[in-house]
Formats: C-alpha cells, sequence, structure tokens
C-alpha cells in the first residue's frame, strides 16, 4: 500500500473513474468473447462511430443526440456480427483476430475519409462538456464526469447483472459462455443468444461513446483506439474466460494506470506505459490464467 | 525421388518468386521501383514473424520490436561520423564515436534482433495461447516506448535522417532470399521439426521428449535474428524512420499478410506479403488513377477502405489462408 500512499486522493479518484469506463469496455469485449470466443479488435471503432456521431449531432438536443449514437453503434455492432462474425464461427481465435483487425483499418479509414470531406481532421463534440467541470468534494476537486463514469458504470453492471441472472436470454448466454454445443443440444439458439450478446456489447459502446467523448471531446478516426488496445491487455490479464475476471482486468489496468501515472516522478511519466505494460507481462507470468482467475487450474504451462 | 523433388520445390518456387520481384523491380521506372523493394522488405520481415507464428502456433504481436531494434541500430551505426554528432548529440559515446558499413550494419541488426529476442523469450516463453499474444504486445509496448523517449540510444521521437540508401533491388532480392532460406533450414532441420510436433499436439510432443519452452524459445531467438536483420533492410531502403513506422500499424499489417497467406508454411508468408503489398502498391496507383484495359481512379483516401475489405473478405471466404497453410506443391 506504500504505492497508494504516494498519490493523493485527486489521483484516486481519476483513476476510479478511468477504471469505470474500462471495464464498461470490458464487459462488451467479454460479452462477445463468451459466446463467439472471438476477440474483438474492431470494438473501438464502434466507439468512435459512436463518438463521430455525437459530434456531428452535437447541435441536436442532448437526448436526442445521445439516441442517435446508441442507435448507430447498435446497428454499426449487429451488422457487423452478421457479415463478419457470422461467417468466421469456428474459425481460428488468430483469424478471427486478424479479420477484426481489418474491419478496424477499415473503419478508420471511414472516418478519415469523412473527415478528408469537410478539409479538417477530427470533429469536435461538445454538446455535454459542462459535465466535464468539477466539483469539490472535501477538497478533492472530482470533475462530474468522474462520478457519471463511476455512478454509470455501477448501475450498468448492475443491470447486466441482474439480466444475466435472472431472465431466461441471460441463463442462455450463461450456458453458451459456458458449453455452446452442449447448450444449443439443450435447445439454446445460437444466432439469437449471439446477436443479443452483440447488442449489449454495442449499447456499452454507446455508453462509452458518451462518457469519453465528454472528456476527449476532440474526435479523429484513432478515438478509442488506444483505450481499447489497452482494455484488451486488462481483459486478458485478469482472465477472459470469465465475464467477472474480464471486467475486474479492465478495471484493474485503467486503475492502476492512473495510479502509476500519478505516482511517477513528473519527469518520468514518459515512461508510463513501459512500467504498465512491464506490470502486464509481471502478471502473466505469474498468473496465466488471469489475475482473478482463482480456484481454477492454472492454463497449459509449458 | 517424387519427394526429394518435392522438398526442393518448397524452397525453390518461393525463392524464385523472390527473384523475379527482385528482377520485375530493374525493368520498371524508378517511381515503381519502390513498390517492389517494399514487397521484398515486406517478405523478410513477414517470413521472420513466420519462423515463430508458423511453426509454434503461438501467437506473438512482438516481432515488429525485433524489427524495430534491427532498424535502430543499423539505422544508428551507420550515419556519417560527421553528422552523428550533429543530429543525435546525446547518444552514448560508444553508438556516437563509431560507424560501420552497410553490410556489418545488416549483421548487427541481426544479431540485435536476436539477441533481445533470446532475452526476452527466455521468460515470454512459459505462456501459451492469448497469455502469450498479450505478453509478447506488451514487450512491442515497452520496446516502442523505450526507442521514442530514450535519446542516448537513439532519435527519441524525432525522425532518424541520413542513413545511407544501401537497399538496392540486389539487396533486398538477396536479404529476402537469405531470410526465406533461413527459415526453411530451420523448419527443416531437427529443431523445427520438433518445435512443429508440439504445434500439432503439445502433451504428445512432451511425451517423446521434446523440451516444448525450448523449441520454442530456440525459434523466437531466430525469428528475432531475422526480424532484425529485415529491419536492417528497412532503414537502408527508406533512408529515414521514426518509431511510429515500426510499430501497431506494422504489426497488423504484417500479421494480416501472413495469415491471409496461410499461417502454418513458408510458402503462405511469401505469397501473402507478395500480394497484400503488391494490392496495397495497386491501390496506392488507383488513388492516382490507373488503367489496366479501363481507367481505375479510385477517390482518394479509399485505399485503406479497399485493403480493409478485401483482406476481411480473404480470410472470411479462406479462414485458413490463400495457401491454406501448406507448402508449395505440384497440382
Amino acid at each position: 500500500m506504500t504505492v497508494l500512499a504516494a498519490v493523493d486522493a485527486q489521483t484516486l479518484a481519476d483513476s476510479v473513474g478511468l477504471g469505470a469506463i474500462y471495464a464498461l469496455m470490458a464487459v462488451g469485449i467479454g460479452l462477445v468473447f463468451g459466446v463467439l470466443r472471438l476477440v474483438n479488435f474492431a470494438y473501438g471503432q464502434l466507439i468512435m462511430a459512436g463518438a463521430y456521431t455525437l459530434a456531428f449531432t452535437a447541435h441536436w438536443r442532448v437526448v436526442w443526440s445521445i439516441v442517435a449514437c446508441l442507435v448507430v453503434v447498435v446497428v454499426l455492432s449487429l451488422a457487423m456480427e452478421r457479415a463478419v462474425f457470422r461467417p468466421l464461427r469456428g474459425a481460428s481465435p488468430a483469424v478471427m483476430l486478424v479479420t477484426t483487425f481489418a474491419i478496424a483499418f477499415m473503419l478508420q479509414a471511414v472516418a478519415l475519409l469523412v473527415d478528408i470531406r469537410d478539409d479538417t481532421i477530427g470533429e469536435i463534440a461538445t454538446s455535454i462538456a459542462p459535465l466535464n467541470q468539477p466539483v469539490t468534494v472535501q477538497g478533492v476537486d472530482i470533475r462530474k464526469i468522474t462520478i457519471v463514469a463511476i455512478v454509470v458504470a455501477v448501475v450498468a453492471l448492475a443491470l447486466l447483472a441482474l439480466l444475466l441472472l435472472k431472465t431466461t436470454i441471460g441463463l442462455h448466454m450463461r450456458a453458451a459462455a459456458a458449453d455452446f454445443p452442449t447448450a444449443r443440444l439443450l435447445g439454446v439458439r445460437a444466432n439469437r443468444v449471439i446477436a443479443f450478446a452483440v447488442l449489449l456489447s454495442g449499447v456499452l459502446a454507446a455508453t462509452v461513446a458518451v462518457l469519453l467523448t465528454v472528456q476527449f471531446p476532440f474526435v479523429g478516426p484513432d478515438f478509442a483506439l488506444r483505450e481499447t488496445i489497452v482494455v484488451l491487455v486488462g481483459v486478458v490479464v485478469g482472465g477472459i474466460d470469465r465475464l467477472w475476471t474480464a471486467t475486474l482486468g479492465g478495471f484493474a489496468i485503467g486503475f492502476a494506470t492512473g495510479v502509476i501515472n500519478g505516482a511517477l516522478p513528473t519527469e518520468q511519466t514518459v515512461f508510463l506505459p513501459s512500467a504498465v505494460f512491464g506490470l502486464v507481462i509481471l502478471v502473466l507470468l505469474l498468473r496465466p490464467a488471469g489475475l482473478f482467475a482463482w480456484g481454477r487450474p492454472a492454463a497449459e504451462r509449458v | 525421388m517424387r519427394r526429394s523433388l518435392d522438398t526442393s520445390l518448397q524452397l525453390a518456387v518461393p525463392a524464385a518468386l523472390v527473384v523475379a520481384v527482385g528482377i520485375g523491380s530493374t525493368l520498371v521506372s524508378r517511381s515503381n521501383e519502390i513498390y517492389f523493394l517494399n514487397a521484398l522488405v515486406s517478405v523478410a520481415i513477414v517470413v521472420a514473424i513466420y519462423v515463430f507464428i508458423g511453426n509454434s502456433g503461438v501467437l506473438s504481436f512482438g516481432q515488429i520490436s525485433f524489427v524495430a531494434v534491427g532498424a535502430f541500430v543499423a539505422g544508428v551505426m551507420t550515419i556519417p561520423l560527421e553528422s552523428k554528432t550533429g543530429v543525435l548529440p546525446e547518444l552514448f559515446p560508444i553508438l556516437r564515436d563509431h560507424t560501420v558499413g552497410n553490410v556489418a550494419s545488416l549483421v548487427l541488426g541481426a544479431a540485435a534482433g536476436g539477441v533481445f529476442a533470446l532475452i526476452v523469450g527466455l521468460p515470454l516463453m512459459r505462456l501459451s495461447g492469448l497469455a502469450a499474444g498479450i505478453a509478447t504486445f506488451a514487450v512491442l509496448e515497452v520496446t516502442h516506448n523505450i526507442l521514442r523517449e530514450w535519446t542516448k540510444i537513439g532519435p527519441g521521437a524525432t525522425t532518424l535522417s541520413l542513413v545511407p540508401e544501401t537497399t538496392d533491388a540486389l539487396q533486398a532480392t538477396l536479404g529476402a532470399l537469405l531470410v526465406v532460406a533461413a527459415a526453411f533450414a530451420y523448419q527443416r532441420s531437427r529443431f523445427g521439426r520438433r518445435l512443429r510436433a508440439s504445434r500439432e499436439d503439445p502433451a504428445a510432443a512432451r511425451g517423446v521428449g521434446v523440451g516444448v519452452h525450448r523449441e520454442r524459445l530456440w525459434a523466437f531467438t531466430v525469428s528475432g535474428a531475422l526480424a532484425g536483420f529485415a529491419g536492417a533492410l528497412l532503414v537502408h531502403l527508406l533512408g529515414s524512420i521514426t518509431t511510429e513506422q515500426v510499430y501497431l500499424e506494422l504489426t497488423f499489417l504484417t500479421l494480416a499478410m501472413l495469415v491471409i497467406g496461410g499461417l502454418t508454411s513458408l510458402w503462405g508468408a511469401v505469397v501473402g506479403a507478395l500480394l497484400v503489398s503488391g494490392l496495397d502498391s495497386f491501390l496506392i496507383e488507383a488513388e492516382q488513377g490507373v488503367t489496366i484495359g479501363f481507367t481505375l481512379d479510385l477517390p482518394q483516401g479509399t485505399r485503406l477502405i479497399f485493403l480493409g475489405a478485401i483482406m476481411a473478405l480473404v480470410l472470411i471466404v479462406r479462414p485458413t489462408g490463400l495457401t491454406g497453410g501448406r507448402e508449395f506443391r505440384l497440382p
């Protein structure tokens, strides 16, 4: 805990806020992985598409702007499922991953084209920027968005847990994630379960798009790319086999990034990626099956 | 008889293809030559990556770190002495006060890549599956971060320029041939065969006495050395380089080349690298307008959309890659 002592409450609050957003992204990636065994690298581009929608509808009323973002992202993720994920079912993990690279490439290029058309790289989404203002709680400046992000993440995760635990479709999804062939034998409809998981992950992507554009209103083709990469790493470090370990992994890497950033001396912060990814390597070597994967046999070790 | 013919064709056909591209580069205009040379360097990089991923079946996103290290070692060590102190004043004296020739820099690049891969691989080769993929990716992140920020070993975030452009048609062809031949020799050796056995069935391979960790480490080191060599070829082709050019985009593109060609064969690596770089070059030209019976003129900025779409389409239609992951054989 000496590391924690070195950082102030300010850093801690920011770290939790970052972790909350990363946790939401981790759930989105983990849901699809659960039913398809597919690591969706193009998840960041879904968020990017949502952010562009927010930017282009910035002059609308905030509610409609957010609704438009939700619609665009969900439609895009369902289209991605139908056109790309479905024909790839059963392909090797490497092939699925590389195909989503290609899709990510393509969507980024589309965004760049949209940008070239009006001669500016990047758009600005400012409609909900006031949330970026800080409030002071016991001498600590906390941006309102940090609080919103934490609340939204907690509510979203609670709703998701209810859905997975208490509804039929949730039961089907959990069954499919545990053992898809057996689940299908018992009457789980594969296409429906997969489409539903993709839909949920799309809703989460739209939520993340809103939360991220408040903090980073400048939207470009590589919006959320960096975050997606870091979350993917966090998901595997946490343990991708289960949704809750994946989520914790996403939160942990966001939180750790924030704390390490606060703990590093100012002139050393340029080496933040080295510190974070060095830690990632260490954790993977010590716990290859996942940091939070307790009570299960370790992954195949050679 | 047929068998030994098949075996020699497995090397001869990819090699002939490389030579054909090399000869092709001398027959086209100066402005098109770069596409051919780029394709040859891509072959070198993709085959280097294949040596590890293809033979071991373990996914690595980190091989471009070795390309980067090779490129920067070779680049920094060939900048003429008289300009080096001016452009890179903060270098360690040993790097600042020495300069080597073209061939020596290629060897240095390979050595740096190999040693780095050996050090990194020693702990990391214990991992498999996604954990291995992510850990090697973390290596790429750390390498990129250090190369970008530490100005005692290189140019940092600025462009490394004034590197002699010595990768001409001959050097690119010979370099690519060397990498292809080394990959072939490795996969036919007992080390390569043991590793391929462990790829098909780790438990069975261990059962007959294959030290999987050790074999993977060998392949990782060989792959790292070849990648460092390919990086040295790359820097001498471009003449100037930044850390961003040997980072994420190159990682994704070269991996896509390998998977599109066919992950598990040398033939697939060569075919994938040549076809994808060929397609990319064609699309670059098509954005300017190109005549192929009719005039094809793509709107500006659509190149990457087409490239991404075609790559995705190939993988959806042929998930095992264009060669199906098999070596070349007569029909």
